[in-house]
């Protein structure tokens, strides 16, 4: 690892005895896990627990003439079914916009269709029995009369005045758009040696949690209170949302998300289908159960990316890149999904591009379209791989214009890492980043020159190998400039109440949420090491508003950063309330004591002095043996959220080495190495395995996922046997180093690590994939990269 | 609608006696009619290996089979083979190893690389991918969980030997 800043104080809490910080140390969590007995939503029941399924649209735009459900009704074990304007009466539309995104504009969604169905897989009624099987017999019998619409399903075409407007009161079908200009590219552009222009085209894809999305509501009449179990990232925000359109107080809903079959951005939103559940329940007043089923999953969970963006790069031939400029077009479905917004992608790609490369010409537009199909918002590294596959293309595509080495290129135009703080030419301000410390490891760790000998050595026997590279930059810990700007009740700040029991353990409530990421790890291992308790002493609840903090949750690589930093500066508090009872305990001075191993010290010869559970007995069970006027707080809380800088900008560096059979096409992934920049690393283990499970999700973008629509707008791949994804066989290992540059911002100095593996594994390969390519003249700018496009490409068929 | 029949089999060694609809898969009999939570349904169709049980000591996909085609038959889910301890070793692999994250793969992971280690002594890399490659895992990314069935696998051939 390398370190870019020597630790700033060398006193800090990181560097106490015993500290478990930066060290691998297993998940508290994990032995439930592994024997099966973890809950999840899926697996919870309620006594008087009711089922609901959803009827949906199989036409992706359509008038609802009719619903007949006497039949269903009337089957054995129907409660009830509700049709959109029954639930109408319990629960209010929503309209997803943000004010700082100028111009947003978005239609009102109900929790179930109206009048009409705006995508194939939009709920028309809702049936809800005593068993789910029950359920699905009778929504069999549900019949619904519907007037098919012509459906906006391409979005080259949304604009044009041929075709229909998806929401007429809107005027148009574009959703939003930004430009912006920095710098003076046209002047740049007319100086360079070399303009180089490709069209990029991603493919439309989604998260697959393996567990679907899940649901309990449970609406008890005679505590008038809500409380929903759900799989979510963000508790409060779902609190503040269903209170809001149910008519209750947020005091009213308590949130419980207990395990989270994986969420990657898929579980930060608040779906149609959840908001009809909650409202099923108030209006059923007993607790109703949803859980996706996997038809369903692929229909109404987001999907991501779908974007085609048109990219420039300058570059003189001494290798100076000298302007970048991008046409970006996204299509979002038929609404901006709620509260978080689907114009925050293409708003990013704008942020992004070019961000790890001095130069300040940028011009860039980006517009956002209705369509007729599922909804779009964020996944996993938003509007990231887009940019970088943007970026990282065109830097090559100007490298092999100017034959110059991919690498050398970036050398010449990588922000030099003692150029901080600086900004980007979008305007996003950099604390500090390590791009060329990155690259040098990377190149070590890959044996770049010996790879380049091996890759001509094989060209020869036609053995088609490539080497791509790709530098990003990562937006980590956001603060209120994400959302709260715009109006949304989103969190940026995370709260941690730590306090001692009457043993001397200590509990941690946070308000950061686990998916598996490890929060509950980090939250304990920031505690003990600050507190001098052992992690075994150490308890971590989270994911229930009722009984944490309240705060953001776990989602934009934020958990480490703001809710570690909370859960720190809470556990000094407490350790300094203890050392202070032990003075009064031990006729000593607070100064002279320190805590280590459970134990008080003296700071001077670590000499055990009490035990803490003999320090919390006194406390809690002998108060009357303490000086007068001792009032010992066991129990500390602190907030925590980023001031300075909007967000903790963070960069990475990776490389793919592949194989591409010209003959069939496909393509095999031999080795791929990423070296990232989180600043402070808590737990290594676990910021390695969030990198790698990040890259085998890029690398599903780039090779295999796509959600396929034809133009009637069905999804024709909605299921898991025809949308692949990464499987263990076609993965190659991944190597993961760091360079280590802490954020000032917070003591413990820690970024965000869960968008870097995704955000530049696509670029990595398809870069990879047109080096290999580069003896036949075959340029690529598409993903997925499947046989079918790279033998396209080849002109083979 | 076919009438419920009734069914006798073990489920983790235990006799199991119930009525239940000839449609019913195995993998919901397992979770609603007996409460073993720990078999995960992801896909329903067989895809993505999140519900995979033993059957008579062979893994199959309990979603793709009947609860009444289990007639007769020896289930084992991850309750079983953890509170016997068949396991052990390779739920402690993965736990140093960190080879899960959000946890829902895991248990028939888990079913599935024992599955391997029950038949293959010493089983490379490439071998250990081919044989999970029919268990979706969204997190991890495999390799921890590469590492681990391998250093299982290893350790259990030292002990043998």
């Amino acid at each position: 690892m390398t370190v870019t800043r020597a630790a700033v104080d060398p006193l800090s809490v990181l560097d106490r005895p015993n500290s478990y910080i930066g060290k691998t140390v297993p998940r508290p969590n994990l032995d439930r896990l592994l024997q099966g007995r973890g809950q999840y939503v899926s697996d919870l029941e309620l006594p008087r627990m009711a089922h609901v399924v959803f009827l949906r649209s199989p036409y992706a735009h359509a008038k609802i003439v009719a619903i007949n459900a006497d039949i269903a009704k009337r089957m054995p074990g129907v409660i009830s079914v509700v049709t959109g304007r029954e639930l109408e009466a319990v629960i209010t539309p929503w309209v997803g916009v943000l004010s700082h995104l100028k111009g947003l504009k978005s239609a009102p969604q109900y929790a179930i269709a109206i009048d009409r169905v705006c995508w194939q897989g939009e709920a028309v009624a809702a049936i809800v029995a005593t068993n789910r099987a029950a359920a699905e017999d009778a929504m069999e019998k549900v019949a619904v009369d519907y007037e098919e619409l012509e459906a906006v399903t391409d979005m080259r075409t949304a604009l044009d005045p041929s075709t229909p407007v998806i929401h007429p009161s809107l005027g148009d079908n574009l959703a939003f758009e930004r430009i912006h200009s920095a710098g003076d590219v046209d002047h740049a552009f007319s100086e360079s040696d070399a303009v180089v222009e490709a069209d990029f085209v991603f493919g439309r894809h989604t998260g697959v949690t393996l567990e679907p999305r899940a649901v309990v509501a449970d609406w008890n009449a005679a505590e008038a209170r809500l409380t929903i179990y759900q799989g979510t990232q963000a508790p409060h925000m779902v609190q503040n949302i269903a209170a809001l359109h149910l008519g209750l107080k947020d005091a009213q809903v308590r949130v419980v998300c207990n395990d989270v079959g994986g969420s990657f951005g898929i579980k930060v939103h608040i779906y149609a289908d959840e908001m009809a559940t909650y409202a099923l329940s108030k209006l059923l007043r007993r607790p109703v159960k949803f859980v996706a089923d996997r038809i369903e999953s692929f229909n109404t969970d987001i999907h991501a990316r779908d974007h085609r963006c048109k990219g420039r790069v300058g570059v003189r031939q001494d290798g100076t890149i000298t302007a970048f400029e991008i046409d970006d077009l996204t299509g979002i479905g038929p609404y901006s999904m709620y509260p978080r917004t689907s114009a925050i992608e293409a708003n990013q790609v704008v942020n992004l591009v070019g961000g790890p490369y001095i130069t300040q010409n940028y011009r860039a537009r980006a517009r956002v379209v209705f369509q007729n199909k599922n909804v779009m918002c964020q996944y996993r590294a938003v509007g990231h791989p887009i940019a970088c596959s943007v970026t990282e293309g065109l830097v090559d595509l100007a490298a092999a214009k100017i034959g110059m080495d991919p690498v050398e290129i970036r050398r010449r135009n990588l922000i030099a890492d003692n150029a901080y703080p600086c900004a980007s030419p979008s305007g996003m301000k950099f604390e500090q980043l390590s791009h060329h410390a990155s690259l040098a490891k990377l190149l070590q760790m890959m044996r770049y020159d010996a790879l380049r000998t091996e890759q001509a050595a094989l060209r020869k026997r036609n053995i088609h190998r490539g080497i791509g590279i790709a530098s990003f930059i990562e937006v980590t810990n956001p603060s209120a400039a994400f959302y709260g700007v715009g109006g949304a009740k989103i969190s940026s700040q995370d709260g941690v109440a730590v306090r001692m029991d009457a043993q001397g353990s200590v509990i941690c409530q946070t308000s950061i949420t686990e998916q598996g990421q490890g929060s509950e790890s980090l939250t304990a291992q920031i505690v003990g090491s600050v507190l001098g308790v052992s992690m075994e002493r150490v308890r971590v609840i989270l994911g229930d508003t009722d009984n944490t903090p309240y705060g953001g949750g776990t989602w934009a690589s934020r958990g480490a950063g703001i809710g570690g930093e909370a859960a720190l500066q809470a556990a000094k508090i407490l350790r300094s309330n203890i050392v202070d009872v032990a003075a009064a305990i031990l006729q000593s001075n607070p100064a002279a004591l320190d805590i280590v191993d459970n134990h008080v010290v003296n700071t001077s010869d670590g000499v055990p002095r009490i035990e803490l559970n003999e320090l919390a007995r006194i406390v809690y069970f002998r108060p009357d043996t303490l000086p007068p006027g001792i009032q010992p707080e066991l129990m500390a809380t602190r907030h925590f959220v980023p001031r300075q800088y909007p967000f903790a900008f963070t960069n990475g560096v990776q490389a793919s080495w592949l194989e591409v059979d010209t003959d069939t096409g496909f393509v095999k992934l031999l080795k791929h190495w990423v070296v990232e920049d989180c600043g402070t690393i808590i737990n290594p283990q676990l910021v390695d395995e969030q990198i790698r499970g990040g890259v085998v999700q890029g690398l599903g973008a780039a090779l295999f996922e796509k959600c396929i629509y034809d133009e009637r707008g069905q999804l024709i791949n909605a299921n898991m046997a025809d949308y692949l994804v990464p499987m263990s066989g076609e993965m190659p290992d991944i190597e993961v180093a760091h360079v280590v540059s802490p954020t000032l911002e917070s003591e413990l100095g820690a970024k965000g690590a869960g968008e870097a593996g995704t955000a530049g594994a696509a670029a990595a390969v398809a870069n990879a994939v047109n080096d290999a390519l580069r003896p036949f003249g075959a340029t690529i700018t598409e993903i997925p990269l499947t046989p079918q496009v790279i033998l396209t490409a080849l002109g083979r068929i | 609608m076919t009438a419920p029949v009734p069914v006798s089999l073990l489920v983790n060694g235990d006799p199991v006696e119930a009525i239940v609809l000839p449609r019913l898969n195995l993998a919901d009999f397992l979770r609603d009619n007996l409460k073993l939570t720990g078999t995960h349904v992801g896909c329903e169709h067989g895809v993505c290996g999140a519900c995979t049980v033993r059957v008579n000591g062979e893994i199959v996909r309990s979603c793709l089979i009947l609860a009444v085609q289990a007639q007769g038959s020896s289930v084992e889910t991850i309750e079983g083979l953890s509170d016997s301890g068949e396991i052990a070793d390779l739920q402690a692999a993965f736990r140093e190893r960190n080879a899960l994250q959000c946890g829902y793969c895991t248990p028939g992971m888990l079913i599935t690389a024992q599955d391997l280690l029950k038949h293959t002594s010493a089983p490379d890399r490439g071998a250990i991918r081919d044989h999970l490659s029919g268990n979706y895992c969204r997190c991890t990314g495999y390799q921890a969980i590469v590492d681990a069935v391998e250093a299982t696998a290893r350790a259990r051939a030292e002990r043998s030997t």
